[in-house]
């Protein structure tokens, strides 16, 4: 019994990757009071770019990261340029941003279509990878897997501890007050906005790059919305994004194991199980309204022109 | 002089907006160790000169000198780089950080919560103003917000302290402790710019005075060789007016009662009521006191019927309204002036005849066979201008180019032609010029006299002493016993106001 949930408990972490890190960006630019559902279209946008990359540069996803994390930033960018500069509706901007995303990442992936890359090998943690049960599920996953979790680990003390996260905090709270003691709020929700579009670039071409490593259209699936539901459900609070990642990995991975062994259900409703059993148990754990309430950045989807 | 130049001196600075003139021709200068009011009316343009002090606004032309240095400041950083520190009338505080970090986002200093949380509690006991370095700032009370902002200030060691306005949310006795840490700082050679348009702390606390009206300087004055009506000659240009309240003389009978209502706030941070009863009769004026946040917004909902309680905690001439929506309570005879004049009390785009509308199409004949007529709209709208003297462009006129004061005097004038049983009025003269607020002080006045039972919840306590017959205080939810106005003081309201009910229940049995 032991042994079989051994692949399954392996494969939710890097199935939980992609989510992890377009998740941690998004929280990160909701605190500063930016909320941008575009990062369907941003993590897309980085799964081509970094496909593209690594496959012309034959570097692999040594390429293909950077160049994702790029991309995603360049797509933040414009968003920001609208939302933040010219004080226009983000939601309004976010879902031009995904339609715009989709649109590019298939006309570029018109070359790439059942074009394959070598993808990456689980790097062995030496010693920590033999000890039973979790050194294969946690000391024997690829690099990005680590690379996530020390984002998050980055993430979570900068909003915790650091002058940095009470700041994007205060931003997120009152823009008014921020500026009225001298902080540059449009630079600091800049900032905010292109660290996630730099986060969720880098887990579009995780995706295409590193998880599946071969191009199809449409790749990321609406782990874009995902992201953005986990950011609202977890509070704001990077420990609760984490384990809804987490959970997303898990039932994604067993649904898979499920196909598998030929359960009788149709394939599509099985796919369709991570979306639902994640956003059924966000939804269950976030009902106290207060908790939400204390913690929503009081200026969310709130314009500011200083 | 010649040795010691002022710390602050202003020449000629004036700023002119669109519409308006804010400033024209400033000029006052403040010494080491000086406290200096600046006196005036809303819309004189004291916050205008001091946001171009602390370099939130640039000045359109003029001179500012710092220790007889002419500088240009260009932004609220370079402000506290000199020396500058502000107290903002609306605090410029984070309600979900705590107060060091609050405290830490405005210094320059490393960041070090856990070293700026013991500095915090050492200014702040040294000046008077106890803080606890790790609460949440919306679990504080306005008056301890305001000390975090002075803290705030103080840590960073300033030569000069601005206030604006800042006992318009504060107890008597907390305004006295305010007075002595200022005292204090200014015995240290701090300079105070302390901006008000109260006359008897200007007397008691400022060394000299610039008084402003509509933007210009008026008057310099030494505030203690002054009386009142000559610092009021100086800042609204003839005497203050005085109300008069005759004896009402008609039949008393309980109009608004509320029964042990008790309702539990929605928003995390409101406040719940509790058990608050009340009675008002008929030909008098009922004031509510204390600062708000403290359930004033819950109270005021629950009597207006924004948000309906049980059906047997409020009253109206005898029936049972607690259940009822805010449209039945008003068929029934409720008026309801809210403090938010601007998009509660009035459709700021709408005309004065379709504003005249929302509530005057019950009782204010604008009716005619089921169908709204707007001629008669207009007249009745025209009707309240005249009555009521309110200075706009006619019926027409849209509610947003009304003045404070003439908007509030179409909003109140609107309901009192509606003929209520009862009315209730939130803040009738926050952000209103002297003289329309005594204009209004009157017309509620007049209003009760004629048998109309009128609930005041007010924060200006001089105002509720002006006009009401028996005052209450409503403090973290709870309402204490209306008393007559003769038997209450200033002292044991504002003790209660602090929240301290059993201090006014040993004050009344000595």
């Amino acid at each position: 019994m032991m042994d079989s949930m051994i692949p399954v408990l392996a494969g939710t972490l890097a199935a939980a990757t992609p989510l992890i890190f377009a998740g941690l960006g998004e929280l990160v630019a909701e605190r500063s009071g930016v909320i941008n559902l575009g990062v369907e279209g941003m993590i897309l946008i980085g799964a081509i770019a970094g496909f593209a990359a690594a496959a012309e540069t034959g570097l692999g996803p040594a390429a293909g990261l950077p160049a994702g994390a790029l991309a995603g930033m360049g797509a933040a960018l414009v968003f920001a340029v609208f939302a933040l500069s010219l004080a226009a509706n983000q939601a309004a901007c976010g879902l031009a941003l995904t339609i715009f995303g989709i649109g590019l990442s298939a006309f570029i992936g018109q070359h790439y279509v059942s074009y394959s890359l070598p993808g990456l090998k689980p790097l062995s943690i030496p010693l920590l990878s033999d000890i039973p049960v979790i050194g294969p599920v946690l000391f024997h996953q690829d690099a990005v897997v680590y690379l996530s979790l020390a984002a998050f680990a980055l993430v979570a003390w900068v909003l915790a501890k650091t002058r940095l996260g009470l700041l994007l905090k205060a931003v997120g709270e009152s823009p008014e007050a921020a500026h009225a003691i001298g902080y540059p709020v449009l630079a600091i929700r800049y900032g905010a906005v292109l660290f996630g579009g730099a986060m969720a670039g880098l887990g579009g071409a995780y995706l295409s790059t590193v998880y599946t490593p071969l191009w199809v259209q449409n790749m990321s699936a609406g782990r874009g919305w995902i992201a953005v539901a986990l950011v609202v459900f977890a509070a704001w609070k990077p420990g609760r994004l984490l384990l809804g990642a987490y959970l997303f990995g898990a039932v994604t991975i067993l649904q898979f194991h499920a196909q598998g062994l030929g359960i009788a259900l149709p394939v599509q409703l099985l796919a369709a199980l991570p979306y639902l059993a994640t956003i059924v148990v966000l939804v269950l754990i976030s009902r106290d309204r207060r908790l939400l309430q204390l913690n929503l950045p009081a200026s969310l989807g709130k314009p500011y022109l200083p | 002089m010649s040795q010691t130049p002022p710390r602050l001196t202003l020449t000629g600075i004036s700023k002119r907006y669109p519409s308006v003139v804010a400033n024209d021709g400033v000029s006052l200068s403040v010494a080491p160790g000086e406290i200096h009011a600046i006196l005036g009316e809303n819309g004189a343009g004291k916050s205008t000169l001091m946001k171009i002090i602390y370099g939130a606004v640039k000045a359109d032309a003029g001179e500012i000198r710092w220790n007889g240095q002419p500088v240009t400041i260009a932004n609220p950083a370079q402000a506290r780089k000199l020396g500058i520190g502000m107290v903002f009338q609306h605090f410029s505080l984070f309600e979900t950080l705590t107060v060091v970090e609050n405290i830490a986002l405005a210094l320059d200093a490393p960041f070090d919560p856990a070293a700026l949380a013991l500095r915090v509690r050492e200014v702040s006991e040294r000046y008077g103003l106890p803080l606890d370095p790790h609460r949440l700032v919306h679990s504080l009370s306005v008056g301890e917000r305001q000390r975090v902002e002075i803290v705030r200030c103080l840590l960073q060691d300033p030569k000069l302290l601005i206030l604006d306005e800042p006992t318009s949310v504060l107890t008597p006795q907390a305004v006295q402790k305010l007075f002595d840490t200022l005292r204090r700082l200014a015995s240290e050679g701090v300079s105070i710019v302390y901006i008000s348009h109260k006359l008897h702390e200007i007397q008691t606390l400022c060394d000299s005075a610039t008084i402003l009206r509509g933007g210009k300087v008026t008057g310099e004055a030494i505030p203690r060789d002054e009386t009142p009506a000559s610092l009021a000659r100086m800042m609204i240009g003839r005497e203050l007016p005085v109300c008069e309240a005759p004896p009402y003389s008609g039949p008393s009978r309980p109009v608004l009662e509320i029964r042990q209502l008790s309702q539990r706030s929605d928003d995390p941070f409101g406040t719940s009521l509790t058990d608050v009863s009340l009675t008002v009769n008929a030909g008098e004026i009922v004031g509510i006191a204390g600062i708000s946040g403290n359930g004033q917004a819950e109270l005021l909902a629950a009597l207006s019927g924004e948000a309906p309680s049980g059906k047997t905690t409020v009253w109206l001439d005898g029936e049972a309204i607690g259940h009822l929506h805010p449209g039945r309570r008003r068929a029934r005879g409720l008026a309801f002036v809210p403090e938010e004049r601007l998009g509660r009390g009035a459709v700021p785009s709408q005309s004065l005849a379709h504003n005249a509308l929302l509530t005057g199409h019950r009782h204010g004949g604008m009716r005619r066979f089921g169908l709204v007529s707007y001629a008669r709209a207009r007249q009745f709208a025209q009707d309240c201008i005249a009555r009521f003297d309110v200075r706009c462009g006619g019926p027409l006129a849209a509610a947003r180019s009304l003045s404070g004061g003439n908007l509030q005097k179409f909003i109140v004038g609107r309901e009192i032609m509606l003929s209520p049983k009862a009315m209730i009025v939130a803040q009738p003269t926050w952000g209103v010029d002297v003289g329309a607020a005594a204009f209004l002080r009157q017309t509620l006045l007049d209003l009760s006299r004629s048998g109309v039972a009128i609930l005041v919840i007010s924060e200006e306590l001089e105002e509720l002493f002006e006009i009401s017959d028996r005052i209450a205080v409503l403090a973290q939810g709870r309402l204490s016993a209306a008393v007559p106005k003769a038997e209450a003081d200033a002292e044991s309201v504002g003790l209660q106001m602090a929240g301290l009910f059993n201090a006014e229940a040993s004050h009344a049995s000595a």
